[in-house]
Formats: structure tokens, C-alpha cells, sequence
């Protein structure tokens, strides 16, 4: 892959400036975000949830309770390859039962990881409403799912891919697109 | 992982994968109450030919608990008792489609052969094979090890774990040793001349005649039932007495650490190989073995059939 193929569409400000818009929308879609849990989907949806958690506390003053939540077991494409390791699934104390659980990932492209993530919390109980916060909607959506919080909207072709790097996983803050040959 | 056979066979990463995925399917399933969709349309067969208890209703439960189908095969009472072979029941298993084999036999390398035998196209589960091997046993112990002694992370590199009792006819013992060592941890083994295999020295563990010396500093004890079966075979004079140089009570217990912890695959002999005390003691973890065994056995059956086929 030559440098040439992969440009960077959104940077480390970039990312920080949409992560602030998306804590102010989802506290003013849920009223003050009282009701509010944050589930992250691994790996990336994780580091994006925490953050998120941090920047809605401090807005608000108060923690607000985050999680982690593994879909791979409910994937439709699970015997597509060999088994995969599971992620952490960590359910916070207060549980999921009648709170606004808020997923979130980090791109949105089939909704076949949203569909598999609607399952697996259903394991854990009953919300009062599941929404869904994404820092990237690329499009090319196979089922019925939107998201409720997008960071940013990006039009890609399916020969592309989208790649998040976040600080937590990859040393750098940045969104990059590359051109799948 | 297409079959699970022995666990001198593991390595350092495989042990490490089935204990991680054993501690996520615990969250996984809300502290393991929930049922999950992986294994769906997946058949398994508990294939017993001695009787088992704990061993086949735990990889039962592992194996609905992952939404598998599962048939249970007791030799007794089937056509095995009419004299059909391990591999003409093999066969059969195979035209019924069978995903996986949890085979439990009483010669030791049964399993093995069956993997290996060309009958069947599914994956095979040693669930103990004569004196040789039981892994998914020797797993949970790994599990139950870090989970009370490593917090439930990484490798058991520096524990000492002594073992105690019949390890000459034990598989438990020799999967426990292999796994064990690959995974760091110091071994002892103690029992009567005559129950300490030959060449057990060579295994790469301490072996020892001294119940009381190999306790003292070590961080877990597992205990072996002594099977009724050797009481009278002439190995220790009375059981009296092997409860008296082997049996743990709690001023044993005391010689080992303070957090140390007391294990037993069962079923237990309460009186003779462990008092009731220790048994029901606070530094007893045998419940906590047994539903570690059903995680454990949700891991493997997960790995070996959660995905593709092989």
C-alpha cells in the first residue's frame, strides 16, 4: 500500500471536536442523561464510550455508568471463519434494566454489528430504549438501522476502507480512508 | 483447535485462549444464568463409556448453555452392552451428524484413536481416557488456580501447587502436571511409594512421600480421591492409615499460605483423603470448581465449534 492510496480525513481535533458535539446531543436528546448508560462495543466503541462518559461528566458533574459489550457470538457471519476470541463483555452495576442504553461504536457501515449488539443486550435484560452513537456513518447499510449520534458522516465507496486509530490502541488520534486494492 | 486430546499437547497461548474465553463467556452470559446463540444447529454427543456424574452433566450444561443440541450415550444399557465396537458407535454418531464427541472410556488413548481413526469427521473431547488424561479437569483447576491466586489474569508463573494422593492411576495428576508447568507453575506431588508412579521424577516436578514438608509454603493443595476400587488392592495397609500420613485436615492446611486454597476434583471420600472440615473450610474452592468447569467446557466446545469447520 503506498501513501498515496490512504488519506486522512479526519484528525486528532477533528475526532475531540465531535466527541464534545456528540455529548452535548445525547444529553439534550435524553434530558439531561440521567437515565443514560454508555455501551461500547470492542475494541475501538470501548475507548470511544469512555470518553464520551468523561465528557458528559463533566458537563453534568456527575459519572455516568459505562460499559463494554462483546457482539461476537451473535454475529450472522460467526461460521464465515474460525472461532474468534471474545472481547470483554462488563455489564456496570447498575445494569441495563429500564435505562437508556446508549451503544457505541466507532463505524457504521452493514448495521450487521448493531443488529448482533441488540441481541447480545438483550442477554442482560430490558431497556427502556436502546439508541445508538457512532463517530463515523459510512453508509452501504444492509438491514433496517440508523444511527441516533453521528460524528461525522462520511461518503465512501464499499472498495474503500475506513479505518478509526485512537490513542488507546494505535499511539495517534485519526480517521483514514484507503483505497482497498 | 480441532480436537482436545491431551493437555500435554496445549501450548502456553492455547491454555491462556481457552482460560480467556472462559472468563469473557462468564460476563458474556450475565454471571452465567443466560443461554447463547453460537453453537445453533451444532450437535454434541457425551459419549460415556464408565459412569460419570459431574463430568457429563457439566459438559451438558456447557454445551446448551451455547445453544448446541446435545445427545448423551451411556454405554450401559445400550448397544454396547450387546457388544457393538467403539467404532461401530463411532460410525453411527458420524451418520447422525454429530459436530463433536465428548468421549469418556476407560482405555487409555480411547480418544486419541478416536480423533485420529478416520470414523468420524466431527471433533473429539477427551472427558477422561483410563490413567492418561483429562484435560477439560486439569483446565478448570488452571482457571479456578487464577481466578482465586492471580486475579484472573495471565499465567499461574510462580505458584507452587501440590498434589496429593493416587497419582499413579490419576489422569487428573498427569494433566494437571503438563498444564501446570506450561503455564508456570511449581508442582509437588506426594502420595505412598507404591502410588507415585516410576520415573515421576524425571516429569520435571518435585515428588515427595511427605505429606507435611510438601505443604509447607505452597499455594494450593489438590487433593485425589482415593478410589474405592484401589482400597483393597493392597497399595497402603489400612485407610486409616493413608488418612493418617495423607489425608488434609486443617493443621495441614495451616503449613501452606495464608490465602492458599484447597481443591478437589470430587467426588470427595470426606474422612479419608480430606476431613470435612477443610472440605467445607473457608479456604475450600470445590463448589467454585465445578461451575468453573461448565465456563471452562463452554470454552472449549466454542473454540472447537464456534467457528468454520476446520
Amino acid at each position: 500500500m503506498t501513501p498515496t492510496q490512504a488519506r486522512v480525513v479526519l484528525d486528532s481535533a477533528d475526532i475531540s471536536r465531535a466527541l464534545t458535539r456528540l455529548a452535548h446531543e445525547i444529553l439534550e436528546r435524553t434530558h439531561g442523561g440521567e437515565a443514560v448508560t454508555l455501551m461500547g462495543i470492542p475494541t475501538r466503541g470501548v475507548a470511544l464510550a469512555n470518553r464520551l462518559a468523561e465528557r458528559i461528566s463533566e458537563i453534568q458533574g456527575a459519572p455516568i455508568p459505562v460499559g463494554s459489550l462483546d457482539v461476537t457470538m451473535f454475529r450472522d457471519d460467526l461460521r464465515m471463519k474460525p472461532a474468534r476470541a471474545l472481547l470483554p463483555t462488563q455489564i456496570p452495576d447498575s445494569g441495563i434494566e429500564g435505562r437508556i442504553v446508549v451503544l457505541v461504536d466507532d463505524v457504521l457501515y452493514s448495521g450487521r454489528t448493531i443488529r448482533a449488539a441488540l441481541d447480545a443486550l438483550s442477554e442482560h435484560g430490558r431497556p427502556q430504549a436502546v439508541q445508538l452513537a457512532v463517530l463515523v456513518d459510512r453508509g452501504h447499510r444492509e438491514l433496517p438501522i440508523r444511527a441516533d449520534y453521528v460524528g461525522k458522516n462520511l461518503p465512501t465507496s464499499k472498495s474503500e476502507s475506513v479505518q478509526v486509530q485512537l490513542v488507546e490502541h494505535d499511539d495517534v488520534d485519526q480517521i483514514v480512508i484507503r483505497q482497498e486494492s | 483447535m480441532k480436537h482436545l486430546l491431551s493437555t500435554s499437547e496445549l501450548t502456553r497461548d492455547d491454555a491462556l485462549l481457552i482460560l480467556d474465553t472462559a472468563t469473557q463467556l462468564v460476563t458474556a452470559t450475565g454471571q452465567g444464568v443466560g443461554k447463547l446463540p453460537p453453537l445453533r444447529g451444532r450437535t454434541v454427543v457425551n459419549l460415556f463409556y464408565e459412569d460419570s456424574t459431574r463430568t457429563r452433566i457439566s459438559f451438558e450444561a456447557a454445551a446448551k448453555r451455547l445453544s448446541a443440541d446435545v445427545i448423551n450415550f451411556a454405554a450401559k444399557g445400550s448397544s454396547v452392552s450387546k457388544g457393538e465396537s467403539l467404532k461401530d458407535t463411532a460410525l453411527t454418531l458420524e451418520a447422525m451428524g454429530a459436530d463433536a464427541i465428548v468421549l469418556r472410556h476407560h482405555a487409555s488413548g480411547a480418544a486419541n484413536t478416536l480423533a485420529h481413526s478416520g470414523w468420524i469427521s466431527g471433533s473429539v473431547v477427551n472427558a477422561g481416557d483410563g490413567t492418561h488424561e483429562h484435560p477439560t479437569q486439569a483446565l478448570l483447576d488452571a482457571y479456578t488456580l487464577r481466578q482465586n491466586l492471580r486475579g484472573g489474569e495471565g499465567d499461574l508463573a510462580g505458584l507452587t501447587v501440590t498434589i496429593v494422593g493416587d497419582i499413579l492411576h490419576s489422569r487428573v495428576a498427569r494433566s494437571n502436571v503438563h498444564l501446570l508447568k506450561t503455564l508456570g507453575a511449581n508442582v509437588r506431588l506426594v502420595a505412598p511409594p507404591t502410588l507415585l508412579p516410576i520415573g515421576a521424577d524425571t516429569w520435571g516436578v518435585e515428588t515427595s512421600y511427605n505429606l507435611d514438608e510438601a505443604l509447607e509454603g505452597a499455594d494450593a493443595v489438590m487433593m485425589l480421591r482415593i478410589q474405592q476400587e484401589r482400597m483393597n488392592a493392597a497399595y497402603f495397609p489400612t485407610i486409616h492409615e493413608y488418612s493418617a500420613r495423607y489425608g488434609l485436615n486443617q493443621a495441614r492446611v495451616a503449613r501452606m499460605k495464608p490465602n492458599a486454597i484447597v481443591m478437589h476434583p470430587g467426588p470427595m471420600n470426606r474422612g479419608v483423603e480430606i476431613t470435612a472440615e477443610v472440605a467445607d473450610g473457608p479456604q475450600s474452592v470445590i463448589v467454585q470448581q465445578v461451575a468453573n468447569g461448565v465456563s471452562v467446557r463452554m470454552a472449549v466446545l466454542y473454540l472447537m465449534l464456534g467457528g468454520s469447520e476446520a
